[in-house]
């Protein structure tokens, strides 16, 4: 089966007063079909740019993305993004927002489908709330809901709980690995967070300083559900802190 | 209750101040309080007080309902499309600054001296506040939300329905509620001039026809009470469930 997502020495820069800013260098991987990859890497780095452009929101100066075997320049339903700071529309109930996008489909359909995902992340009898209305772990659920209901093949989550509080976080991580167990979409994720990578992926890609570039590719072997305080789970994630450059005890 | 009744006793203060001013002075022209509820009093026992409230109402009503007809579309299209901005916001911030009482001769010549003139008057007065808010209102759309509906690939119906309006309508509301206030304040200047109904032509006949100030006071009241009664309205859309999202923490 050929790569579901591939990215292919992309490079990108920004002008800036009396010069230009590398902010992407010559990053090229892969993600096989059902695979949670991880691109972890210092704030500032880079990464949200290269999401950016892997989502199809931004040009590249160099390089190209191929999902699916087509050269990717728009954004597309196919990937949805969801980001940190989320984009649950406001002015929509939860389950208007859930049937955003779904249009070309019944008005019955537009339903059934919005029901069934919220009650697959856990939001059945808010569908009438106002986001206002909701925690920052339920408007994290909605977005996610939001996306699952298109059915897109591919989600590009970028620091998707890095705004939550720690237990709020990981209860979501768990919310997450359950519901890609139901539906087996295939994940790009970025983050900060050690953690949280080494919780979720499948590979590991540690990204430099900016600008961005591969430093590293770790290998998740152990199945989920990964126990966080096991030893390969502890090993791994000093390995990955050391190659951002902190050595931990 | 607790909040009103500062104000409502610094107001019998200045009754009481105004009172005793006039009986000190002796003033012959000045009225007192009670001569002006007596005048007041008069004029709706003889209707010329409903049928100028009404005459004004209806100026302000036809102008300001086709100010909004007319400033609504261009606001979004001069906020959608950069073109549009670019050609027209300049224009619009020029005339903006015109006084609407500096139209009157113009109004006149153009309208003559029936309700056409100050129609016309009270439209120029509210159409470029609510212009400008309305654009304002499309350049403040958060990119994330127009990113995500780009993502999920709606049509741009859909865009327009369930983004661009509901994002843009709490600002909308806002060049409303000044537009609104800005035509109660014109329509008393234009009926000053050369009309023969309405508030404005009120104060201005009972001063002409025999100094009478009791009925010039009168009618200044009812003008505040009625703008503050416009105002009022104009907040309790603020309240609506639409809009509310903008508002509520």
């Amino acid at each position: 089966m050929p790569p579901k997502i591939i990215v292919e020495d992309i490079s990108k820069s920004y002008p800036v007063d009396g010069g230009t800013l590398a902010v992407v260098e010559r990053v090229s991987f892969q993600v096989a079909d059902g695979e949670l990859v991880a691109l972890i890497g210092p704030s500032g780095c880079g990464k949200s740019t290269l999401m950016s452009i892997i989502a199809g929101f931004d040009r590249p100066d160099a390089g190209s993305v191929t999902t699916d075997g087509e050269r990717r320049t728009a954004p597309s339903p196919k990937g949805i993004l969801i980001s940190q700071q989320g984009s649950v529309f406001p002015w929509l109930t939860v389950q208007e927002n859930l049937m955003f996008g779904l249009n070309g489909r019944s008005a019955d359909e537009r339903l059934a489908l919005a029901d069934h995902y919220a009650a697959m992340v856990g939001l059945k009898g808010f569908e009438a709330s106002y986001p206002r209305e909701l925690s920052g772990g339920m408007l994290k659920r909605a977005e996610l809901a939001r996306a699952l209901a298109v059915k897109p093949e591919i989600l590009f989550m970028d620091e998707p709980f890095s705004a939550l509080d720690a237990l709020m976080n990981l209860r979501m991580r768990h919310e997450l690995l359950r519901v890609l167990a139901e539906e087996r979409h295939t994940v790009l994720l970025i983050t900060h967070d050690v953690e949280e990578a080494v919780h979720l992926a499948d590979r590991i890609l540690v990204l430099s300083e900016r600008p961005a570039r591969i430093r590293a590719t770790f290998e998740v072997p152990m199945p989920q559900p990964r126990r966080l305080s096991s030893p390969q789970v502890q090993e791994l994630r000093v390995a990955i802190l050391r190659e951002l450059g902190l050595e931990a005890d | 209750m607790r909040t009103v009744l500062p104000s409502i006793a610094v107001g019998a203060l200045l009754v009481a101040a105004w009172w005793v001013v006039v009986i000190a002075t002796g003033s012959v022209i000045f009225p007192t309080p009670w001569q002006v509820v007596t005048g007041l009093w008069q004029l709706n026992l003889d209707g010329s007080l409903w049928a100028d409230i009404g005459a004004s109402l209806f100026r302000v009503a036809s102008g300001f309902l086709l100010a909004v007809a007319v400033a609504i579309p261009l606001g979004l299209w001069m906020g959608w499309v950069r073109g549009a901005y670019v050609t027209l916001n300049p224009i619009f911030q020029m005339l903006r600054p015109i006084s609407p009482i500096a139209w009157i001769p113009i109004a006149i010549l153009w309208f003559g001296v029936g309700n056409l003139s100050p129609i016309y008057l009270i439209f120029i007065s509210s159409v470029f506040p609510m212009i400008v808010q309305t654009t304002a209102g499309v350049h403040a759309i958060e990119r994330r939300y127009l990113r995500a509906a780009a993502n999920f690939g709606v049509s741009r119906s859909t865009l327009f329905r369930q983004v661009v309006i509901p994002a843009v309508l709490p600002q909308v509301l806002v060049g409303m509620r000044i537009g609104l206030g800005v035509a109660w304040l014109v329509v008393v200047a234009a009926e000053m001039i050369a009309l023969h109904s309405g508030l404005g032509y009120l104060i201005i006949d009972s001063r002409n026809a025999g100094n009478r100030y009791d009925l010039v006071i009168a009618g200044m009241i009812v003008i505040g009470l009625i703008g503050l009664m416009l105002d009022g309205a104009m907040r309790l859309l603020e309240a609506h469930r639409l809009v509310r999202w903008r508002y509520a923490a």
